[in-house]
């Protein structure tokens, strides 16, 4: 059962910022949902190694050549708020 | 004249506008129109432009794409509010071999928030309707590529599939729906969902034009290390038996999750694979019903991740709030995500998360490793594993939108191939009755094949398919 600080906890480091509404929903719903995935629990599965790729590759090399990377302009183009050819954002630090 | 060009299958288009019998511009222009019809919600954006010029097998075949698919200068939302306008710098290379082999985008269609869906009712531009049944839903993730090709708004598609997303919609709006092998098409441009299951494919009206789509769009490219394409290349199957092939049937799989419509559409066309000389038999997959379990864990976790760089910095949706940077991004984050991907990214950080990774995502990874055994075993004694690509029929619009856990088990058969990476197509096997009474609806029958075997697969399921249409 995933309690009310636990959904704080994780939406704070995923950067989310829900409602008081949406904190008892998740709550209940990722719960649900766990409690699914919990069954994979009763497997043994101690000794089996863990599969991060399906295909067979290793070192996928090229070489290091240099090439023209994206037009400033072009990109700053996209941002919401784009400044002295940077992107602007608001301080990392709240004003007291 | 109109109503016959848009009978034609693309094969048959290509052929005739190749031996100079068709214009493609007036080709195109008979899509563009009919595309302008929309009565599903299926498209997000459609063309203006000109037919294709280039001179490859597609030469003037107008495609949907899915709006997951980068294309420069074209909005590309991935049905989220977070990339409302977002116009990227470049074109994903899957869109460029369609393009390379004379092909024009028809449109971008819609889709569940950045493919997280079974039903398209997660896109932030408003669901998408089967085109069978405007009450019901078209599947998804690629439901509007779905809807496009079995609505006739479109003669093909192009879509991804993370645990099922273009064969479960495939399969509910009565086309064909193919997931190449992982590795098989380059995924730059993609918008990344679960960036180790991801894979882009044909969404067509039969399985000789999903060939025809996987031979342009097949191939390494440099800008994916994990693309490999297919040795050999693909050609447009001719089978017409199945005579020497055996067909496994997972003994494991909870039959009872399926409705009584879909498994009588099964059963009768395990007869036809006999009837046509293919072998059936019941194989045991002991760890493909766990597929949810684990694919709920490291689709999620992924996602968390790729998703990460929506910040309101660099491109799409800000909104300031009333204080600091962190402020500025859970405010974005908050107006910018829809339920289904805050879930998501709740499921994934919290698998991620200290405390929980082993438990979560090293013992779903475990599980990986003991599908992808599973299939290994099955492979070593027959060609195919077969199931039904979706337990039901398409379902009500609303109706499994509050049971998150009752949408993932859409998943539950077409899972198991997305965590083992293989490649799977749906064709249309005939149609149903919903549990319960209701229209005749489409019924998907998926095959499976070993890695990078798609030329065999697509035989088959031509054969197959043959029988089924006679």
């Amino acid at each position: 059962m995933i309690e009310r600080e636990q959904v704080l906890h994780v939406a704070r480091l995923a950067r989310l910022r829900l409602s008081d509404a949406e904190v008892e929903k998740m709550a209940g719903e990722l719960s649900g949902i766990l409690e699914h995935v919990d069954r994979i629990g009763e497997l043994e599965l101690d000794d089996v190694p863990l599969t991060a790729h399906v295909v067979a590759l290793e070192n996928v090399l090229r070489p290091d050549e240099p090439r023209p990377s994206w037009p400033r302009d072009a990109v700053l183009e996209q941002a919401p708020d784009p400044a002295d050819g940077a992107f602007r954002v608001p301080s990392p630090q709240a004003e007291a | 004249m109109t109503a016959e060009l848009l009978e034609l299958s693309v094969a048959a288009a290509a052929g005739r506008i190749a031996a100079g019998e068709l214009s493609r511009q007036e080709y195109f222009d008979a899509w563009r129109a009919r595309a302008a019809e929309d009565e599903l919600n299926a498209y997000l954006w459609r063309a203006e432009g000109a037919a294709g010029d280039g001179d490859g097998a597609l030469a003037g075949i107008p495609v949907a794409v899915k709006d997951l698919f980068c294309t420069e200068g074209v909005a590309t939302t991935a049905g989220s509010r977070i990339l409302e306008g977002h116009r990227p710098l470049y074109t994903a290379t899957a869109v460029r071999r369609l393009r390379e082999a004379g092909a024009e985008v028809l449109g971008k269609t819609n889709m569940d928030e950045f493919a997280m869906g079974s039903s398209n009712e997660n896109s932030a531009y408003g669901p998408v309707l089967n085109p069978h049944d405007r009450g019901r839903v078209p599947g998804g993730s690629s439901g509007g590529s779905a809807a496009a090709v079995g609505g006739g708004l479109a003669p093909c598609a192009i879509g991804t599939d993370t645990g099922g997303s273009i064969r479960q919609p495939a399969s509910l709006c009565g086309i064909v729906g193919l997931k190449p092998t992982y590795g098989a098409i380059s995924r730059y441009g993609m918008v990344a969902f679960a960036s180790s299951l991801d894979q882009c494919g044909p969404l067509t009206r039969d399985v000789t034009d999903a060939a025809l789509l996987l031979a342009a769009l097949q191939g390494r490219d440099p800008c994916d290390s994990t693309s490999v394409g297919i040795e050999g290349g693909v050609e447009a199957p001719s089978r017409e038996d199945l005579r020497g092939l055996r067909f496994a049937v997972p003994a494991d799989l909870a039959h009872d999750a399926i409705e009584a419509g879909v498994r009588a559409v099964f059963e009768r066309t395990l007869a036809r694979i006999e009837e046509l000389g293919g072998e059936v038999a019941e194989i045991p997959l002991p760890h493909a019903e766990h597929g949810i379990s684990a694919y709920y864990v490291i689709a999620p976790a992924e996602a968390s991740s790729n998703l990460a760089r929506y910040d309101g910095v660099r491109y799409g949706l800000r909104v300031e709030g009333e204080g600091d940077l962190v402020d500025m991004y859970e405010s974005t984050r908050a107006a910018g995500f829809g339920d289904e991907v805050k879930r998501r990214i709740m499921l994934g950080t919290y698998a991620l998360s200290s405390g929980y990774y082993e438990a979560y995502y090293g013992r779903a990874q475990r599980v990986r490793t003991k599908i992808v055994a599973d299939f290994a075993a099955a492979f070593e004694r027959f060609d195919f594993v077969v199931t039904p690509t979706s337990p039901s029929v398409a379902f009500a619009l609303g109706e499994k939108v509050d049971d998150p856990l009752a949408m993932y088990m859409n998943d539950f058969f077409t899972v198991p191939m997305s965590l083992a990476g293989i490649p799977a197509i749906s064709i249309p096997a005939g149609t149903a009755e919903p549990d319960g009474g209701g229209p005749q609806l489409p019924v998907g029958f998926q095959i499976a094949a070993p890695a990078f075997a798609e030329q065999r697969l697509l035989d088959a399921a031509h054969a197959l398919e043959r029988a089924i249409d006679g």
